[in-house]
């Protein structure tokens, strides 16, 4: 079956691609753009290892169809670091110990992200219910609570 | 043969689309199809996607609400006219599902998931279909469900339902194992519109207690016409699972959920949250 042509931004820069009609946007990200910080681990939308923003909104990329994205904003975790300058959220991600193993870090981020750009001063409850989509076997939840509460304690959080 | 897409400018279009093809299927959120195609499910045929604005039309004007069903469940989050609609639509996942989750899908959701449907049900809500070029077809959700599977080669356009009497007449929950998000044990969403103190038209649905969403008329019957204090509670507790057929799956047991749903019943008409 023929490919299909998408293009959209991915973290600021014009981004092109040939897709399957049925591919997920995951497997494009991943596997075409080379973009590998939304990761797979279900393919079932219960994980969210794969959150990724489109247009702003947390979506998940292993449910997204790949050709659904055309002329769309996409930002990963990839974007978020300014150079060497880390945002505000993985500066707290690091100070609070909020990562172990990592693997769902760029899907935490990303979600914590959407949150803050929606609600810059959550409390503790809207900060679980921001996450909710995110499963972490490492932490226990309470040191990415900290993190993300501590980064929304912060001026810059809204930087990008 | 690998997968299709085909995206639709109208919805007629798309009614035609399914009903011509038996191995075209539906693409709204994704949420469940997407999950086909990843497990391998879903390897051949057409996924069908609707890019008609009217499929994602939320009209609150007036006494009638009418949702397109590609309305997604954040959408009526965004929507201050369906706060009654808030419970229900917040039990649906994790943000970023609710981002691409619809109502549509939700109708196809099977046990025991579909809790929006639920909330649906207690509102008596119509749905309608397209099937072809033809116009749409209106039908009771109950009908709706009854006869689903026979159904996947039409459109669902739209969900419609009259205004709720107050924000608070309709009651949401949804039991689960993990919070905030989970899949259920068992959902219930009651309507409860009251007149001189008394419940007049109650409408009464569970999820996850079936293998679709369900109506307890038991437990509408037991309330109908009394006010809502503990004997009255205790008698719609008696009956509460009539009707029911829960299934054993990973989440509970068919044992587990008939213990607990009348423990569930109890505290939601009592106004008790957990």
């Amino acid at each position: 079956m023929a490919k299909l042509p998408v293009q959209f931004r991915l973290n600021g820069s014009d981004r092109a691609a040939f897709v399957d009609p049925a591919e997920n946007l995951l497997n494009t990200l991943r596997r075409g753009l080379g973009d590998f910080a939304p990761k797979y681990g279900c393919g079932q939308g219960t994980c969210g290892v794969c959150t990724i923003l489109i247009d702003g909104e947390p979506h998940l990329a292993c449910l997204t169809l790949a050709i659904a994205c055309e002329g769309r904003a996409i930002e990963t975790v990839s974007g978020m670091a300014d150079g060497a300058d880390l945002h505000p959220l993985q500066a707290a991600f690091m100070e609070n110990f909020a990562a172990q193993c990592g693997f769902c870090t760029p899907g935490m981020l990303t979600a914590a992200r959407a949150l803050l750009a929606k609600n810059p001063t959550p409390t503790r409850e809207e900060v679980i219910e921001g996450i909710a989509g995110n499963i972490c076997r490492c932490t226990g939840y309470e040191p990415i609570i900290a993190a993300i509460l501590a980064a929304a304690g912060s001026r810059d959080v809204r930087r990008a | 043969m690998p997968v299709d897409v085909r995206t639709c400018q109208t919805m007629a279009e798309a009614a035609s689309m399914l009903s011509g093809d038996r191995t075209a299927t539906l693409l709204a959120g994704g949420t469940l199809v997407m999950r086909d195609v990843n497990e391998g499910r879903i390897t051949d045929g057409t996924l069908v996607r609707v890019a008609d604005p009217a499929f994602r039309l939320v009209s609150t004007g007036g006494g009638r609400i009418e949702l397109g069903a590609g309305t997604t469940m954040a959408m009526v989050l965004a929507s201050q006219e369906l706060v009654f609609l808030h419970p229900a639509a917040r039990a649906i996942g994790g943000p970023a599902v609710r981002s691409a989750a619809t109502i549509g899908g939700n109708l196809f959701a099977e046990a025991p998931y579909g809790d929006f449907t639920v909330a649906l049900l207690a509102l008596e809500a119509q749905v309608t279909v397209q099937a072809g070029y033809g116009g749409g077809r209106t039908t009771p959700l109950e009908e709706f469900l009854a006869a689903r599977e026979r159904g996947r080669q039409q459109l669902v356009t739209a969900v419609s339902f009259a205004r709720p009497q107050s924000a608070g007449a309709l009651r949401f929950c949804k039991a689960s194992r993990v919070r905030p998000k989970g899949i259920s044990v068992l959902s219930i969403a009651a309507y409860l519109p009251m007149s001189g103190g008394r419940v007049a038209g109650a409408r009464i649905a569970y999820g996850a207690m079936a293998p679709t969403a369900i109506r307890a008329k038991g437990v509408e019957r037991a309330l109908e016409g009394r006010m809502l204090d503990a004997a009255t509670i205790e008698a719609a507790r008696q009956v509460a699972g009539e009707g029911t057929r829960p299934a054993t799956d990973a989440i509970a047991s068919e044992w587990y959920r008939r213990e607990v749903l009348p423990v569930h019943l109890g505290r939601m008409l009592a106004g008790e949250e957990r």
